[in-house]
């Protein structure tokens, strides 16, 4: 069995999950403090990769980064590659698809922060990097963390983009969602099987470890009692 | 040390609109909720930017809208105590503490520092435990330290008490009195309880609906409040609309009687206070006093006392003011019942004439 297909979706996978987590936070971190009307303009901007079909994307993506497209045709033109039919064309696709699961749920992380904290911390004297890093970061952690690893699991069982924009090749550009697709349409069900049971296996351990985080993200950290008594 | 604070802040159709000054003192500042007090300390503590007006510590200008100084938060080294003490969850208390030490005097002796503050604030043996698994007290005493440490040139407390049980609260005060006195500079102290105000504060400001009112001392504040909002703040429960009728005597218009009284009375008297404990019942011998007929349409027990509420026998029973509230440390038996008639004597010198 040629294991290249689970090699190389792992690798875009990662990929793009290293590349939304920083971009996911900062866009959440931004945004959660525009006012509201530009909030919500950005975020059904940045959530639109979500609700969209992926083939949408995919056409999308083409139209710009490929061989005629205006990005993909002057990559071509300096540096003599194309961007399309490509291992990394995939990670173009699903970088996209699986921004806005990063991005959302960073930023309810950073909106249910307890900004008293923040305002203590600067009041304190201590800087606002000092305080992104130490304070926010770390109590918003498990929020993020299961961002991330839902927007890979998404980036791994990308079909429709990547497809259309990385193709199939054998031994360079096949995953394991075009894999599967391939095998079906060949007639190879014993081979489908064994990719289907991989990806399902992966799944499953994905969407447990989201589960973990997210219950653990519940559990009070400690923040101290919000409750007011009002006499008189 | 000192504190000048004028500032201007529109939110809607509220209007905060505050001006005040205090030396090396506690002064609360006293509102009932939603009045603008911690809208007050969070733009001296710079987190809100006020429309207008000026901020000045130790002669520093903190704020200034003419000249258009406005210091960050970090800048302004004002030590603020938020309602819920705000400490870092993912820290201990040692980290707590150690950012903000380290922060503020570099490395040298931090660690000198940080033990003297430990000890200082009873904090020793706690080093090692996270805010969520100390008490309301102790993360409050926590929180004090790490004010300190961040050398404040004022502190400033929100409404310290409110998270605490009724319980605790008296043993956490006793410990903020006394962190309280040994602080040289002045303090801001923002509550709505007036016996905590009392019994911690020299000076008071009352913040009436977003308007501060002028500072007074605590026993001024609570012996002779001057207007309405302040009486009602310090617990006066009686009230009357009320007119200056020469220089010893005041028709009160919701009791429909004229009542005399020994104390100052302003040309610009509107209403009159009277408290509740104040109110007795009128016995023979009393004739030099005021004694009004009044109807009982009420008589409740409260733990150690007893609270009648009664109306003059003329009020119109709709208007506003119209019951009295008359409070004894106790009743006999079948003193009086309500739908009785009693007569009762209002003190010529416990009349407070009052400002609108």
């Amino acid at each position: 069995m040629d294991w290249f297909p689970l090699y190389n979706s792992l690798r875009v996978a990662l990929i793009s999950t290293f590349i939304t987590f920083f971009l996911g936070i900062f866009a959440a971190h931004y945004i959660a403090k525009t006012p509201r009307l530009i909030k919500g303009v950005l975020d059904g901007i940045l959530t639109l990769p979500l609700v969209l079909p992926p083939t949408v994307i995919g056409f999308f993506l083409l139209k710009i980064i490929g061989p005629l497209g205006p990005v993909g045709s002057r990559v071509l033109e300096v540096f003599g590659f194309k961007l399309t039919m490509t291992w990394y064309s995939a990670v173009f696709a699903t970088t996209i698809i699986s921004f806005p699961l990063i991005y959302r749920t960073a930023r309810g992380a950073f909106e249910s922060f307890d900004s008293t904290l923040l305002y203590s911390g600067q009041t304190l004297g201590l800087s606002n990097t000092f305080l992104f890093w130490r304070v926010v970061m770390p109590n918003c952690k498990q929020g993020i963390l299961a961002g991330a690893v839902l927007s890979f699991a998404r980036a791994l069982g990308e079909f429709g983009a990547t497809t259309m924009v990385s193709g199939y090749i054998p031994g360079r550009t096949a995953i394991i969602s075009t894999t599967v697709y391939q095998l079906w349409r060949e007639g190879n069900d014993a081979l489908a099987y064994k990719w289907v049971f991989i990806n399902l296996i992966i799944s499953f351990i994905v969407l447990v470890t989201v589960n973990m985080l997210e219950n653990s993200y519940k559990q009070p950290v400690g923040a101290a009692k919000d409750h007011f008594e009002h006499e008189d | 040390m000192s504190i000048y604070v004028k500032i201007i802040k529109s939110f809607g159709n509220f209007v905060l609109n505050t001006e005040f000054e205090a030396g090396n003192e506690i002064l609360a500042l006293l509102g009932s909720s939603g009045s603008g007090k911690s809208m007050t300390l969070k733009c001296i503590a710079g987190i809100v930017k006020p429309d207008e007006g000026r901020i000045v510590v130790d002669g520093v200008t903190l704020f200034d809208s003419d000249k258009k100084i406005n210091l960050s938060p970090q800048e302004r080294h004002v030590g603020l105590l938020f309602q819920n003490y705000a400490l870092f969850p993912n820290m201990t208390v040692e980290q707590n503490l150690y950012t903000v030490l380290k922060n503020c005097n570099g490395q040298k002796n931090t660690k000198e520092r940080l033990d003297l503050l430990l000890e200082s604030f009873y904090l020793t043996g706690l080093e090692k435990h996270y805010p969520g698994q100390l008490s309301g007290g102790q993360q409050q005493r926590v929180a004090l330290a790490r004010i300190m440490a961040s050398d404040p040139k004022i502190i400033m407390l929100d409404e310290p008490l409110s998270a605490l049980d009724s319980y605790l609260r008296w043993q956490v005060e006793k410990e903020l009195t006394e962190i309280l006195g040994k602080y040289k500079g002045s303090t801001l102290y923002v509550s709505h309880n007036r016996d905590e105000v009392y019994r911690l504060c020299k000076k008071v400001c009352v913040i009436n609906k977003g308007h501060s009112e002028k500072v007074s001392s605590v026993n001024e504040f609570f012996n002779s409040p001057s207007t309405l909002a302040s009486a009602l703040l310090s617990g006066c429960k009686n009230y009357s609309k009320a007119e200056k009728l020469s220089h010893n005597t005041v028709h009160a218009f919701d009791w429909k009687v004229n009542l005399r009284c020994n104390t100052f009375i302003p040309d610009d008297t509107k209403y009159i206070g009277v408290r509740a404990h104040r109110i007795l019942p009128f016995r023979m011998g009393d004739e030099c006093q005021n004694k009004v007929i009044c109807r009982v349409l009420e008589i409740r027990h409260d733990l150690f006392s007893v609270i009648i509420t009664l109306t003059p026998q003329d009020a119109d029973p709709k208007k506003e003011f119209s019951q009295i509230q008359m409070e004894l440390p106790s009743i006999e038996d079948n003193f009086v019942l309500p739908g009785d008639i009693m007569a009762v004597n209002i003190p010529i010198d416990m009349i407070m004439p009052l400002r609108k």
